[in-house]
């Protein structure tokens, strides 16, 4: 039992480091900003997930007591990671991308980082002090 | 009244529940805390959220798990071959513009958050009536089929999940 288990930490903590190390990788190797978005966000999944299953399974057989940190780290990183990139992309868009190079959102009103929201109410912020 | 004092009793139970994971003991004291945090929070945020999302199947939501996990383990071996072989100027990026049929603002947030997990896919930006989503894909021949993939694999289980 013990071997098996001893066997098994070690396959996911090498498939974890294995994705961990080429997601770094494309990171040096893509060429433009977006595309090497791709790179970490990919590491976060499978390489982070790799070793957090590692982790759980030596704790229930070697150690043999139960930890559920490792699924609240999973969770956590879930709700988190898309966010992280999805700002690293807005903002580089903003900057370096012209919506003309996109396609079309094929509604009304544009992409939403270049225009208001459809239907949105500017709110002009007065620099007038209150008397 | 029972909504005033609980706006979001999903949430109330996921927070006491993290509570009791984080600590990684069950002892009354730790439930008594943990639930004390699930009733304060939500009272405290729910002016940010003043909407209580519908789920209309929640057993659903067992099989979108299963089907993104599988999801993220096969396209991290693609784009990890993709790092590793392809020549510089044989990957063809491209933008993939996603109409959407979703229309709660948290199932968009999920549909998103999914398309950034699952390699392959960055979801960029989403237009400004809210109505399609901009999707980043590092190597594609066909983004016609990647759009296609999305909205069957993911978006009408989310709508089943959602609405």
């Amino acid at each position: 039992m013990h071997l098996y288990a001893e066997i098994a930490v070690s396959f996911f903590l090498v498939v974890s480091g294995i994705f961990g190390l080429v997601g770094s990788w494309g990171l040096i190797r893509l060429k433009s900003t977006l595309q090497r978005l791709h790179g970490p966000t990919k590491a976060t999944t499978l390489g982070v997930g790799g070793a957090l299953i590692a982790s759980m399974l030596y704790f229930a057989f070697v150690k043999n007591s139960l930890s559920f940190h490792e699924l609240l780290i999973t969770i956590f990183l879930f709700l988190t990671a898309p966010v992280t990139a999805n700002f690293i992309a807005k903002a580089f868009m903003l900057h370096h991308v012209r919506e003309e190079e996109l396609p079309e959102t094929e509604t009304e009103g544009g992409w939403g980082g270049y225009h208001d929201p459809v239907g949105a109410v500017r709110h002009e912020v007065s620099t007038k002090k209150p008397e | 009244m029972l909504s005033r004092l609980f706006p979001h009793p999903y949430l109330t139970v996921i927070l006491a529940v993290v509570w009791l994971l984080l600590v990684n003991k069950v002892t009354p004291g730790n439930v008594l805390l943990g639930t004390v945090f699930g009733i304060i929070i939500p009272l405290i945020t729910s002016p940010y959220w003043p909407d209580r999302p519908k789920i209309g199947r929640p057993f659903r939501i067992a099989e979108y798990v299963l089907i993104v996990l599988w999801d993220i383990i096969v396209a991290n071996v693609v784009v990890a071959w993709i790092i590793l072989f392809r020549p510089q100027d044989k990957i063809r990026t491209a933008w993939v513009t996603v109409p959407l049929d979703l229309t709660s603002p948290e199932a968009i947030t999920v549909m998103a958050g999914t398309i950034t997990m699952t390699p392959g896919t960055v979801s960029a930006m989403l237009s400004a009536d809210g109505r399609s989503v901009l999707v980043h894909c590092l190597d594609t021949d066909d983004p016609q089929a990647t759009r296609d993939q999305i909205k069957s694999r993911y978006e009408r289980r989310l709508k089943e999940i959602f609405e």
